[in-house]
């Protein structure tokens, strides 16, 4: 962790070699670029094997000794044909797809409005309301997963995409909302001031002048909820049961994975056209994934 | 009727109905704005965590409810010898990935906070693991980690020629349980980094130029000046990390699923085990609710961390 920081400079550290050690072109390759080129070719690595996985047929995936693994000599549409047009995987698709526009829609809502009012409409406690709501954040899935497949069987819920949609907020509200707060600080309080005193009530408010101006965190925190909610997992797994409604990450792990005998073509494929969408998804919003993270405040 | 026309000079501003002019009404504003959030965490998150305790000192069954037997689930916990190796191995796997993300993380963090070309870039590449959904991922793993047709044992054994047999990664107790820390160190190496760049880039560079005109080395630059300030933001970081990690659940579900010899469960793989795919409820949310204590430590850390310098919104948010 601290090599780099470390080898930057020689033993003795005298100002006229340090000075040179800066500018050393070798140095410079040593201690960066090798080290990151590796850090990118292991993060990466998993990836590759996936995609090249996929396209590869059963001939050249299970025979190493003839076919370079790392290469594809005749690479075939086999895996994701199968997966299309011979398993539910489309059906699946649709069904997280529209059980991650409903959860991000619906803690996007739920969210704006909670941080408006803890941000804006400051009242008596406000800040223990947005303490409770960052340790909400804290607790999860994992000790939550069992209780809640009751409370899901009770109210009827069991087995329906409307399940996923109620409880994924439990994760995407506090988060969001602890990031709007955020957007919302950084909005000038005057100009709300200004649009009061012009009349406006305070709903007008929220709508015309400080939404448009919170766009940027509106779009991170939908874009990181569509994601955590593409991404969820064990809610899903517990809460439905019929093949159909499964999501994919789930339905790949228990409809596809059969037997003894893996179907890795398959299974690489299906995972390949899982993460597309997300990582289409995030090549367009890169930056506002980078600022959610982090916290920063653009524009 | 001509009276009206002439009076009307401006055109009347729509008035706001009934309701909106009770939303002016600070109160019930507060009120309603805080009611969907509100009432979705108390039905689907509150309510639940109680529900849970409650079902720990019970036999409930699916599809029975169940008494209250006190610290019967307990009692019997803590005489099984699977229970502690679940302990044992979530601890285990807690530290030793937490140590191995942020070591690798923040040495990757002080890469990129050097000037680079295609910085964005690389930087956007970098975050791809943390975006992918882990269970793919995981697949992704699953297949590397093949007894027969594993790549990493194609380049030791065919390309490098350093060992004679393949690597046998998941079969046997402890390659298995290090095959899963790599995998998550793997996912975790890109959150650690893209936030403490973050925090190092708000390191005012001339910190460092003084540093270096009073003749201080790398070493001392890093440890007296780096290190400090990113503190507050290292440990927000690393109690999400720690809470996430010791719950984690998708990859050694996928990987693994807890075996070889149920050797590789985590609390949380051994709660679903017990709770969903075997039926006892109760139990499993005995073994949930185990995982409580360690979770309420690991808060508290980030609580007097977070006490030294001022809330920070959004940053270190998973």
């Amino acid at each position: 962790m601290t090599d780099q920081a470390a080898s930057d400079t020689p033993s003795s550290a005298t100002a006229p070699a340090e000075q040179m050690a800066w500018d050393s072109k070798a140095r410079r390759v040593v201690t960066l670029y090798l080290p990151l080129a590796c850090f990118v070719i292991i993060l990466l690595f998993p990836f590759y094997w996936m995609a090249i996985t996929s396209f590869k047929p059963n001939a050249e995936l299970y025979d190493f000794k003839t076919h370079n693994p790392f290469l594809i000599t005749s690479p075939t549409l086999d895996h994701i044909y199968k997966l299309l047009f011979e398993t539910a995987y489309p059906r699946w698709l649709v069904t997280t797809m529209s059980v991650a526009v409903g959860a991000t829609f619906l803690s996007l809502l739920s969210s704006v409005l909670a941080a408006y009012a803890i941000q804006r409409l400051r009242f008596k406690g406000s800040q223990y309301v947005g303490l409770g709501i960052y340790l909400a954040y804290l607790v999860p899935p994992s000790i939550l997963f069992i209780p809640l497949a009751t409370t899901v069987y009770q109210l009827g819920l069991f087995d329906t995409p409307l399940a996923l949609i109620l409880t994924y907020p439990t994760f995407l509200v506090p988060f969001c909302t602890w990031l709007l707060i955020g957007y919302f600080k950084s909005i000038p309080y005057e100009l709300e001031e200004c649009a009061l005193i012009d009349g406006a009530t305070r709903l007008q408010i929220l709508r015309r002048i400080t939404l448009p101006l919170a766009v940027p965190g509106l779009i991170s925190a939908g874009i990181f909820s569509f994601t955590l909610s593409w991404n969820e997992f064990i809610y899903a797994l517990a809460f439905i049961q019929s093949s159909e409604k499964k999501t994919v990450p789930v339905a790949i792990l228990t409809e596809l994975v059969s037997g003894d005998v893996y179907q890795w073509g398959a299974l690489m494929a299906g995972s390949l056209l899982g993460s597309l969408p997300v990582a289409i998804f995030y090549s367009f919003f890169v930056d506002y994934y980078v600022s959610s993270l982090t916290g920063a405040v653009k524009e | 009727m001509t009276v009206a026309t002439v009076t009307d000079w401006s055109r009347s501003r729509p008035q706001p109905g009934w309701f909106m002019r009770a939303l002016d009404y600070k109160p019930l504003l507060i009120l309603v704005c805080l009611l969907p959030a509100a009432g979705l965490l108390t039905v689907f998150l509150t309510y639940p965590l109680g529900l849970g305790i409650w079902l720990a000192f019970t036999d409930t069954k699916i599809g029975r409810t169940g008494q209250w037997i006190g610290l019967e689930n307990f009692e019997y916990l803590l005489e099984d010898p699977l229970f502690w190796k679940a302990v044992f191995y979530s601890v285990f796997y807690t530290a030793v990935a937490t140590f191995g993300k942020f070591a690798l993380g923040l040495w990757l963090a002080l890469l990129l906070n050097n000037h680079l070309p295609f910085k964005s870039l690389l930087r956007a590449i970098i975050l791809l693991p943390w975006i992918v959904p882990t269970v793919l991922s995981a697949i992704a793993f699953w297949w590397i980690y093949d007894p027969q047709f594993s790549i990493l044992s194609y380049l030791a054994v065919d390309v490098l020629g350093i060992r004679t047999t393949n690597f046998d990664f998941l079969s046997t107790v402890w390659p298995a349980r290090w095959s899963l820390i790599a995998a998550n160190i793997w996912r975790g190496i890109p959150f650690v980094a893209i936030s403490l760049l973050a925090g190092l880039q708000t390191i005012s560079p001339s910190l460092y130029e003084a540093a270096l005109l009073d003749g201080s080395t790398a070493w001392q630059r890093f440890r007296y000046i780096t290190f400090p300030l990113l503190m507050p933001i290292l440990a927000i970081v690393m109690t999400f990390s720690i809470i996430f990690t010791f719950t984690d659940f998708q990859l050694v579900y996928a990987i693994t699923r807890g075996g070889p010899v149920n050797s590789t469960h985590l609390m949380a793989t051994l709660a679903f085990q017990r709770g969903i795919a075997g039926g006892e409820l109760g139990e499993g949310a005995a073994i949930a609710v185990s995982m409580i204590p360690f979770l309420v430590f690991a808060t508290l850390f980030s609580y007097f961390a977070l006490a030294r310098r001022k809330w920070q919104q959004g940053e270190a948010n998973d």
